[in-house]
């Protein structure tokens, strides 16, 4: 852990009290519901607003109760909302603001080109042209381009895809993955999506009314069944897998996940493919035999490690460990507490899992 | 007849340039700031809308006038008298034209928002590196109008002019003076030629004013 931060007070009626430390690299996500403090929360580490607290960095002070670096002197890249280009300005001289601002030595660990990252962002055709006649995921590209060339050592983005439409937010998805890949800096990722945040997840932090509720790997956090998060109608787990197999006849492939076998949708995935499924809680059902004459492909042995069962509603949740996984992968089950009462489930019994859906992610 | 078009021309470009030197930073400043009293100087400034110049000019007399302690202090600060110079007329046009530039640029550090000096700010430019690369190019539009108006309206100024220089020619004997000495001498031909000339050219900087910054705003929109 290199990345550690504390903020604490008010700003106008909202009151801030965070804390938490995050791994040296990968993408970690400020996850929560909108006006839960997460944009502000990374404004403070930006320093765009001044709460008091602390934040290290690599054994850097950024912020302490005595010392305030100021906005213009953080090695920090930030991705708003918007894009937030300057009109007055062409693609090309919005990129080499920030740029020709530091004193940026080549050698420098994780240091990228300019012609590498307009290569990685496939931003070239774009270079000459003016601001005002890109499109949303041209200038959201633009705008993350113009953040890594000033050879930030953390990028900071703020639901760069909540002003897209579904179109261009594919494709801004798209580069981030390649980013992720490329980029050896953390990265922290402000969204209240489920979706973004289990496919581009390493590292989740939960957020409530302004507190930090949780955090930990995406599974991990997935999977606990005492957060808010799960009473959404998408909550679903994160599960890491690879291509096994492909049945090119049904357009299937096959994802070995700690020994069991999860059949999805062939999106042109390769054997070998490191790839992340997710499975939504109200896709699960529970059975105490394997299906037969079933119309669902997914069935997979496990075993029950908890049960919520909240007595004021019809619904409970049931944490479910993958067999085999060594409590490493688990999967959330929602099922109506008349049928956990009716089946007698109890924690440690081994059952099948059978679920409907499963997303590729 | 020559002589005062000149000083005209003069009076407002020297005029405009301190106008904008105060006017810049001023508009910024009241963009920014929350106090309550940023609101009273707002308020200052805007005052020479409504007042009549007379008014205005005959405070800035009694405020300069040898006989006063602050015309005192000044007089000895700066080696000169200001009532009936030129530099006196420069005070009182600034002040007398200081809301037509203000309000503009105001106006366009005003729409302008918080975010392009955050940006700048994640982009490693200092305050005023951003104020220079960001903000005065974003306000270019309202810097536009407000030059353009400040100039127009020194051009125009009639009031606080003859209240403070009064009508010595070649030193504060501007345009507006003159017509009016032409009027009270009866010398027709001249009134017409000096306020047909001053019909055009105000037509024609609004005019240019327009059209520059309708392409200004198309182009920063």
């Amino acid at each position: 852990m290199s990345l550690y931060c504390r903020f604490k007070g008010n700003l106008g009626q909202f009151e801030l009290d965070a804390e938490f430390d995050l791994p040296e690299s990968g993408i970690s996500v400020l996850f929560g519901p909108s006006g839960c403090g997460k944009t502000t929360l990374l404004r403070c580490l930006a320093g765009l607003n001044r709460l008091e607290g602390q934040f290290d960095i690599n054994g850097e002070t950024w912020q302490s109760d005595t010392h305030f670096l100021p906005v213009y002197k953080r090695p920090v890249g930030y991705v708003f909302q918007e894009a937030s280009l300057f009109p007055h300005l062409s693609v090309r001289a919005n990129l080499l603001f920030g740029q020709k601002r530091v004193k940026t030595s080549q050698n420098i660990n994780g240091y990228i080109s300019f012609d590498r990252l307009v290569e990685l962002l496939s931003i070239g055709p774009l270079l000459e042209r003016s601001v005002v006649r890109l499109s949303g995921g041209e200038r959201q590209r633009i705008a993350i381009a113009r953040a890594l060339l000033t050879n930030p050592r953390l990028l900071l983005m703020d639901e760069p895809l909540s002003a897209l439409d579904s179109h261009n937010k594919a494709e801004i998805i798209h580069y981030l993955e390649r980013l992720h890949r490329e980029l050896t800096i953390p990265i922290i990722y402000v969204t209240h999506s489920h979706e973004e945040v289990s496919r581009l997840a390493d590292y989740v932090v939960v957020m409530e009314t302004g507190k930090t509720v949780a955090a930990g790997e995406v599974n991990a956090i997935f999977t606990r069944l005492d957060l808010p998060i799960q009473h959404d109608e998408v909550a679903g787990s994160v599960l890491n897998g690879v291509v096994a197999e492909a049945d090119r006849q049904w357009g299937l492939v096959r994802v070995a996940v700690s020994g069991e076998s999860i059949w999805c949708r062939d999106t042109g995935l390769e054997l070998g493919d490191s790839v992340r499924v997710r499975v939504l809680a109200r896709d699960v059902s529970v059975a105490l035999k394997p299906l037969v004459d079933s119309s669902i492909l997914n069935c997979l042995q496990a075993q029950i490690v908890e049960i919520k069962d909240d007595a004021r509603n019809s619904i409970a949740l049931v944490r479910l460990e993958i067999s085999d996984s060594g409590g490493e992968q688990y999967i959330v089950a929602r099922l109506s507490r008349k049928s956990i009462s009716q089946l007698d489930l109890q924690i440690g019994q081994n059952v099948w899992a059978q679920i409907k859906s499963v997303a590729v992610m | 007849m020559l002589d005062a078009i000149l000083l005209t021309l003069k009076l407002a470009t020297v005029t405009t340039v301190v106008l904008l030197l105060m006017g810049i930073p001023l508009a910024w400043w009241l963009s920014r700031s929350n106090s309550w009293w940023s609101e009273v100087v707002a308020t200052l400034v805007a005052l020479p809308l409504v007042l009549p110049p007379t008014v205005l000019g005959f405070y800035l007399l009694i405020l300069l006038s040898p006989t006063s302690a602050p015309g005192q202090m000044i007089e000895s600060l700066i080696g000169f008298r200001l009532p009936f110079t030129f530099a006196g007329l420069v005070v009182g046009s600034v002040v007398y034209s200081m809301p037509f530039v203000v309000q503009p640029i105001r106006n366009a550090f005003d729409a302008m928002g918080e975010r392009p000096m955050e940006v700048a700010a994640t982009l490693r430019a200092s305050p005023l590196n951003a104020f220079f690369s960001v903000a005065i190019p974003l306000a270019s539009s309202g810097i536009l109008t407000g030059t353009v108006l400040g100039f127009a309206h020194t051009v125009g100024e009639f009031g606080v002019v003859l209240m403070i220089g009064g009508n010595i020619p070649g030193e504060t004997q501007v345009l507006s003076i003159a017509i009016y000495d032409y009027v009270e001498t009866m010398n027709w031909g001249m009134a017409h030629l000096l306020s047909l000339m001053m019909l055009v050219f105000s037509f024609l900087v609004i005019l240019i004013m327009n059209l520059s910054e309708k392409r200004l705003r198309k182009r920063l929109a």
